[in-house]
């Protein structure tokens, strides 16, 4: 193991490298570039023997990556923003099709009007397209979670592509120090990629048509796998604390001072840094404050949070995007998880850090304070005209 | 192969979809009858026909069989009764009717 100060972009690229995917087609977007600059660095100066395939489009990357997976060998692409919104239509065939492809997310906003700073409209965009989403706080997480993503997709009961969600320059082009593990170990956590099915060998068709009398069937079975891959989430996860002495929660959510909290901060990516600061100075105060950070959004680890949050009085979700004329979609899913839950918490949505608005560790405290003496759910949106 | 083996494990019962919809008996398209979407009905008068065999060469979708040079009758599994044949037949030996139950 290396202990080094890296830029989160370089250590996914040194996660990517570990993991030896055989082919990488990727277009370049602000901020995801770094990764693959990284990545392309190594081929380049042949530490790591891969095909990159510089296409000329995000639509042609994620297809490119397609045929890749197909025919029988690990696959690995990263995009942002309009990037990701340009494979939209590809995401589903992706996951209809099976294939375990992974992907890193550098978060940013979509146009217009035109911004690149960090918000995560982009993959809630990309939500019900049976991709695995999976939110990553710190450099050390990005590198290690990339990891893991590959044993969650290649499992046989899951065959799902995982996107690794970072965001965009508050994590993707920040420096922390990172365990840089060795190719033996990850080589011992992530074994070799055994295609389900693929072209190269026996002759089959992949991506036919589905009559309406099978179709609903196929979907059923994606479904499946998707609530599947909760339990191989976690067990990738325990399994990775088993090889590297580190892990993030169960692997679905990560509590922080949780157990007694009365008053519940709800996030995903970076923003989990900010809270954790927040949480410690109120509990210096005397109180009952935690985290429940939201590593997996789908699948929705709703049973998870449900038992995590069994102390809570109320629950302060942050949203870092919305779903227009409805509400932040975190928000909503914390809604759904708990109207069937014997306890009930009063729910607060706060949208915040859209394209790069400033969270501060005062918007935290506030909403906590707020949520302390409220006797209704409080809707905010964290900004000044 | 590999398939059934997966298929069992992720729907926990046996399912005759593949993971993926992925086919991997090839030539398998024969199985799926597509001769149902049929509105018009080509007819074969044998006694027109003077096995000039260009409705043969024309189908679009191979419903029309042939042994030794020469043509048989038509293959309603598969004919989409699209009626390219009837048209490029020179001598009218194959007529359009409609579908009737
Ligand atoms: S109607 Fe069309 S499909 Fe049917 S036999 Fe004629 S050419 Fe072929
Ligand atoms: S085109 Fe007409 S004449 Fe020629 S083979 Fe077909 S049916 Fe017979």
């Amino acid at each position: 193991m290396v202990k080094k100060v890296t830029e989160a972009s370089q250590a996914v690229a040194e996660a990517v490298k570990l993991c030896r995917p055989k082919v990488i087609p990727v277009y370049p977007i602000t901020p995801q570039t770094h990764i693959p600059e990284r990545i392309s660095d190594f081929v380049d100066n042949g530490e790591f023997d891969c095909e990159m395939i510089y296409v000329e489009s995000e639509h042609s990357a994620i297809s490119a990556a397609i045929g890749s997976s197909a025919s029988g060998v690990r696959t690995y692409t990263a995009t942002a923003s309009q990037g990701l919104a340009l494979m939209h239509e590809i995401l589903h065939v992706v996951s209809g099709m099976r294939l375990p492809i992974v992907m890193n997310v550098a978060n940013r906003a979509l146009s217009a009007p035109i911004n690149i700073w960090n918000d995560h409209q982009d993959s809630m965009n990309a939500r019900d397209t049976s991709w695995i989403q999976l939110y990553v706080e710190s450099a050390q997480e990005a590198l290690d979670t990339t990891i893991m993503a590959f044993r969650i997709a290649e499992d046989h009961d899951v065959l799902l592509p995982v996107m690794v969600c970072l965001d965009g320059f508050t994590l993707s082009h920040v420096y922390e120090p990172v365990d840089v593990p060795e190719q033996k170990t990850v080589d011992k956590y992530l074994p070799k990629f055994k295609p389900a099915f693929s072209l190269d060998g026996k002759t089959s068709t992949m991506g036919p048509i589905g009559y309406p009398g099978d179709f609903m069937g196929f979907k059923k079975q994606q479904h499946e796998a998707m609530l599947a891959s909760l339990d191989v989430i976690k067990k990738a996860n325990a399994e990775f604390k088993k090889v590297f002495k580190r892990s993030y929660g169960d692997g679905l959510i990560e509590p922080y001072r949780l157990d007694d909290a009365e008053h519940v901060f709800v996030g995903a990516g970076t923003i989990c840094g900010t809270a954790r600061t927040v949480i410690d100075k109120l509990r210096n105060e005397g109180h009952k404050v935690g985290m429940l950070k939201l590593k997996a959004f789908r699948p929705f680890p709703e049973d998870a949070i449900v038992k995590a949050c069994k102390a809570a009085k109320s629950i302060i979700v942050f949203d870092r995007s919305v779903s227009f004329g409805f509400k932040g979609p975190i928000f909503a899913e914390f809604e759904s998880a708990f109207y069937e839950a014997s306890q009930k918490p009063l729910l607060h949505s706060f949208i915040a850090g859209l394209g790069g608005y400033d969270v501060t560790l005062d918007h935290i405290e506030d909403a906590f304070r707020s949520a302390m003496t409220a006797d209704k759910p409080i809707s905010r949106w964290l900004y000044k005209e | 192969m590999v398939i059934k083996k997966i298929k069992k494990k992720i729907a926990g019962k046996k399912s005759r979809l593949s993971v993926g919809a992925v086919i991997q008996d090839p030539g398998n398209s024969v199985e799926n009858k597509t001769g149902g979407w049929r509105a018009l009905r080509p007819v074969w008068n044998k006694d027109k026909c003077t096995q000039c065999m260009l409705c043969w060469m024309y189908c679009p979708d191979g419903a029309i069989p042939q042994k030794n040079g020469k043509r048989l009758d038509f293959n309603y599994d598969y004919c989409k009764g699209c009626g390219i044949c009837a048209r490029e037949c020179p001598f009218q030996a194959i007529e359009m009717k409609k579908e009737e139950k």
